[in-house]
């Protein structure tokens, strides 16, 4: 958790000071929801995130040098420059930035997956704002209708963009999916190992049936929706603050753990900075950027 | 399953049933599907007997499973995903858009998503405005999407294969809706009544009444305006002894404009037709693609023929006044010849 708050942080850093190009969606106030969901899958698993996916790439790949070489536009990110903030790929990580949008995807890998034999999990991550989407509850009634093994992650962290969810949502979450026969579970907080913990449940079930399940997380998103915009009641921020995800969990070490922690992250996120700051854009060429190469 | 091949129907029938024996990654999805219905058009009929667990038959939710079609192709499988009246596809143009043409270019060529849709376009029946368009300028337009129209006069199970298993990228297949019941014709030794069939590039047929000669002038279309430009060029041809070549695109993206060349050197005269709405047609976007590059070979401007910027009115005076005429291909012709 500490490394994603500090690769955020960074990248917040570097935009703020002009350093980086283009936007970002950081997680900052999500991390226990990213660490202990994904630390249950196995690298066959997969993942498929949204706009906001850097806490989910960095839990499930560990690669947060690959993400500030892609965030920084250089050859040897993620993507090799092409893909930015919001569109990751590894082959078993995905991220696209049209919310809603990866959902039916997220579904159909699952039943490949399913077709082929194999035990995998897709975890697909939501919003509060996605869930405007029609696509999505196409995508819900698939997932029940033809089984497919999707953990569906609703990360309700109250506001999509700068509107609160009661100016957008009417009824609950969670009767969204029990419309589509989806059984859930639903947490109110940030402690990451009561997340781990039901999270564990929920992957296993799913991998055991075959079936889709949800998870539904309540939580708070303490940065802006991407770089600065942020016109929300500091009051309440602050409240927040008490719940943050990071303090909740440090007052269950004991200090010089994390400090340790917090020092050793520091440093590779500096060296990551540091690396991708000196690595090579990637080339203009015709081969690079031809549409079609199969 | 192997009942004589004689209309278009029975022969993409046919090539999707000898697709799903060969390859069992091969998944056909859409609504109405199972037999004994066998889908909208009949065109899958009997797949879903023979191949129950490959056959999946859909809600109305058309951007909900090209979208998990998609995410199918991701992984290694190799859905074929029918939308029932191509004028539905809109419906799933995000899917298109931002999804299955991107996730190759994006992702740096990390994954493909080899998924194809069948559409079927075209009017003439009086179906009226949303069950009779020809959209397939909407999807040249996007990087990364292989646009593919097949007529009856293709090799269509060699079509089909292509299609579906010949390319890692994401395929929309334009069918003739009108012409599922037109006989199947695919090119032979002997060539089509007045014509001399060519297969002059993969995919890309021309027809010559003059042994590929001398040649007045150069009709390209391509899927269900081929009969209808073909008919153009006959009478054309026996009632002003005129030698209109006609070139049939099978791909319309990526487009070969090489194909144009040959006939263009002999006919430097270019017209482009096609069911669809004139502005920002296909033919807009072919057109000036052979206008940059054979330039010199031309001795007129390109024309189009192409429907009224309208929509098809379902009473059949006014759908066969919105559409293209055999009358409007032939004046255009004439008057391309024409041109001093």
């Amino acid at each position: 958790m500490t490394l994603i708050r500090l690769v955020e942080e960074g990248l917040l850093d570097l935009f703020s000071k002009g350093r980086l190009f283009g936007t970002t969606h950081t997680c900052i106030g999500q991390e226990a929801i990213a660490v202990g969901v994904l630390s249950h899958l196995k690298a066959s698993d997969i993942v498929v995130s949204n706009h906001r996916c850097h806490g989910h790439y960095i839990a499930f790949t560990d690669d947060a040098e690959g993400l500030m070489l892609e965030v920084m536009g250089r050859q040897g990110g993620v993507c090799n420059g092409k893909g930015g903030s919001q569109h990751l790929c590894t082959g078993q990580f995905f991220s696209n930035g049209i919310l809603g949008g990866m959902v039916p995807g997220a579904v159909g890998m699952a039943l490949a997956e399913k077709r082929m034999g194999k035990d995998t999990v897709v975890v697909v991550f939501l919003g509060d704002g996605a869930l405007g989407e029609g696509l999505v509850y196409e995508s819900l009634n698939l997932a029940s209708l033809w089984k497919a093994p999707v953990l569906f992650v609703v990360e309700h962290n109250q506001y999509a963009q700068s509107t609160p969810t009661r100016f957008q949502m009417a009824g609950t979450v969670a009767g969204r999916f029990a419309a589509f026969g989806i059984p859930h579970a639903e947490l109110n907080t940030n402690d990451v190992t009561v997340i781990h913990e039901s999270a564990g449940e929920a992957v296993g079930r799913v991998r055991a049936s075959g079936s889709p399940e949800c998870l539904i997380l309540h939580t708070y998103r303490l940065s802006p929706h991407s770089k600065g915009d942020d016109f929300r009641d500091p009051a309440e921020i602050a409240h927040w603050r008490e719940n943050d995800p990071l303090k909740l969990s440090a007052a269950q070490l004991e200090a010089e753990v994390a400090s340790r922690i917090e020092a050793e992250c520091q440093t590779r996120v500096q060296q990551a900075i540091k690396a991708a700051s000196a690595a090579p854009f990637p080339e203009a060429s015709e081969d690079n950027l031809s549409e079609y190469t199969s | 399953m192997s009942a004589p091949v004689t209309t278009v129907a029975s022969a993409i029938n046919q090539a999707l049933h000898v697709l799903m024996q060969s390859d069992e990654r091969v998944l056909i999805v859409g609504e109405d599907l199972l037999d004994p219905y066998g889908g909208a058009f009949k065109i899958t009929k009997g797949l879903s007997t023979n191949y129950p667990d490959r056959v999946l038959p859909t809600p109305i939710s058309e951007c909900g499973f090209v979208g998990a079609c998609g995410g199918m192709a991701l992984r290694g499988l190799r859905p074929v995903a029918e939308i029932m009246f191509g004028d539905f596809s809109a419906l799933i143009f995000d899917q298109l858009l931002n999804h299955l043409s991107k996730f190759a270019l994006m992702f740096d060529g990390k994954v493909s998503c080899p998924i194809t849709l069948r559409l079927p376009m075209g009017g003439r029946r009086g179906y009226g405005a949303t069950h009779s368009q020809c959209l397939e300028k909407y999807f040249v337009g996007i990087p990364g999407l292989r646009v593919m129209t097949v007529s009856a006069y293709h090799d269509i199970s060699a079509f089909y294969r292509e299609a579906v298993l010949g390319a890692e990228r994401p395929t929309i297949l334009i069918e003739d809706k009108t012409g599922y019941s037109q006989p199947y014709r695919p090119l032979n030794a002997n060539g089509i009544a007045e014509f001399e069939a060519r297969e002059i590039a993969p995919h890309t047929l021309a027809f010559s009444a003059n042994g590929f000669g001398s040649a007045d002038a150069t009709l390209v279309t391509y899927g269900g305006m081929t009969g209808l430009v073909l008919e153009a060029a006959k009478q054309l041809l026996f009632e002003r002894e005129l030698f209109v070549e006609v070139i049939v695109l099978g791909q319309l993206a990526p487009f070969r404009v090489e194909d144009l060349a040959d006939s263009l050197k002999r006919s430097g005269r270019l017209l482009f037709a096609e069911e669809g709405t004139r502005r920002a047609g296909v033919g807009a976007e072919i057109t000036a693609a052979a206008m940059e590059r054979y330039w010199k070979l031309l001795r007129a401007p390109m024309a189009r023929v192409a429907a009224r910027d309208f929509v098809i009115p379902a009473t059949k005076v006014l759908e066969d006044a919105v559409l293209p005429s055999v009358a409007d291909v032939k004046t255009a012709t004439l008057n391309l010849i024409n041109h001093p």
